[in-house]
């Protein structure tokens, strides 16, 4: 069995998953994929049920970092070495799956983590996303110790020690966000960000619409704040 | 307190007392639950049977009158009634999150079972099609002798 698996936390993506997952596959034929189906209320599920590729439903929305963690825990009971998440929007690009895979079987790292800011690789966000990432980066930065330049992005790749963390409840299923990244560095966890580029979200209606990005920048914060405070599990 | 109020107050507490008992025996509330609204029920009556408790309490809190007193403990109680029950809604979010996910894994596994116990039956179904096309041949080239 092979033991990598990339993780598609998908919700109402049924213009997109098709085109993520063949992206994957011109890329990496081999690579086991699971599509984690959040309750969406289109079609993404039919869209996402091509021969090779596992979906897993979930009969609720439940968010994003709960998607994701249905994805860890179904590659923890098939007992994956490394897992690799990308997004359904297609903003990530399946040509750093094999750079990705390679450097963390290295065992150098137990995480690694695609930036799009190590070289400023003209990736453009609007200003106040951009004020709001910087915080965050800066904060990151100054409680680890360690140049932390984009601990938002979710393109990522861990290895089976982190698969176990992120599989338990300590894992946040709203915004996994900075304070993951603070969190997985307080347990012992070797972090290394390499540089990636990625496209902007075709999609209109992001995580981050409306009266979340409120939430989710007090979320962020308090969470951050009680890592500070918390018993340091070691991974 | 005038008889009007200790009526007033003891008619709630016992309100409050039957609710509560009416409720557990029609299984719709859990047993868990009830101890925190029979102890509200009881401090009602207790207060209404013994009044200078009150006048105590008030003093104690720097209260100028009994009823300011009875309204902060009143918020007080609603206050923390709703942090315990926020308590309770987080661990009944994350058992319903684990469920949620558990099922979908599960199903998935189930799926790929029955999926492999179809091809089972698929290929068996083929292989006595064919056994029994060659007996059938056998048996026809018996007869033909």
């Amino acid at each position: 069995m092979n033991n990598k698996l990339i993780i598609i936390p998908a919700y109402n993506e049924e213009k997109r998953i098709r085109k993520v997952i063949k992206e994957i596959r011109r890329v990496d034929k081999k690579v086991d994929l699971v599509v984690v189906d959040d309750g969406s209320e289109d079609e993404t599920y039919e869209r996402a049920r091509i021969k090779g590729v596992v979906v897993l439903r979930h009969c609720n929305n439940l968010g994003y970092g709960a998607a994701l963690q249905t994805g860890f825990k179904y590659a923890l009971k098939n007992e994956y070495d490394y897992v690799m998440q990308m997004d359904a929007d297609g903003q990530h690009r399946a040509v750093y799956i094999r750079e990705f895979f390679s450097k963390i079987e290295e065992g150098r790292w137990d995480v690694i983590v695609g930036s799009r800011f190590i070289n400023k690789a003209g990736y453009k966000i609007p200003f106040m996303r951009k004020i709001g990432m910087g915080v965050f980066s800066w904060l990151a930065s100054v409680i680890t110790g360690k140049r932390i330049t984009d601990p938002t992005s979710g393109f990522r790749v861990i290895n089976r020690k982190v698969i176990k963390f992120y599989a338990s409840n300590i894992y946040p299923t709203d915004f996994p966000d900075a304070d993951v990244i603070i969190m997985l560095n307080f347990s012992g966890a070797r972090i290394k960000e390499i540089p990636v580029m990625m496209r902007r979200s075709t999609k209109k209606t992001s995580m981050h619409n409306g009266i979340k990005p409120v939430y989710y920048i007090f979320k962020v914060f308090f969470s951050i704040f009680l890592t500070l405070f918390r018993e340091r599990k070691k991974i | 307190m005038s008889w009007h109020q200790q009526v007033f107050a003891l008619l709630m507490g016992g309100l409050i007392f039957l609710i509560i008992v009416e409720l557990v025996r029609r299984r719709k509330l859990k047993e868990e639950y009830t101890w925190l609204w029979l102890v509200t029920g009881v401090i009602i009556f207790l207060l209404v049977i013994w009044y200078d408790f009150l006048g105590v309490v008030t003093k104690l809190i720097g209260a100028k009158i009994e009823t300011s007193a009875l309204f902060i403990f009143g918020l007080l109680f609603l206050i923390l009634i709703n942090i315990w029950f926020s308590v309770k809604m987080s661990a009944v979010v994350d058992q319903v999150k684990n469920l949620i996910q558990e099922m979908a894994i599960l199903k998935e596994e189930i799926e790929k079972k029955s999926y492999i116990l179809e091809e089972r039956e698929r290929k068996c179904r083929i292989k006595k099609r064919s056994a029994d096309s060659v007996d059938n041949e056998l048996k026809k080239y018996k007869e033909e002798r």
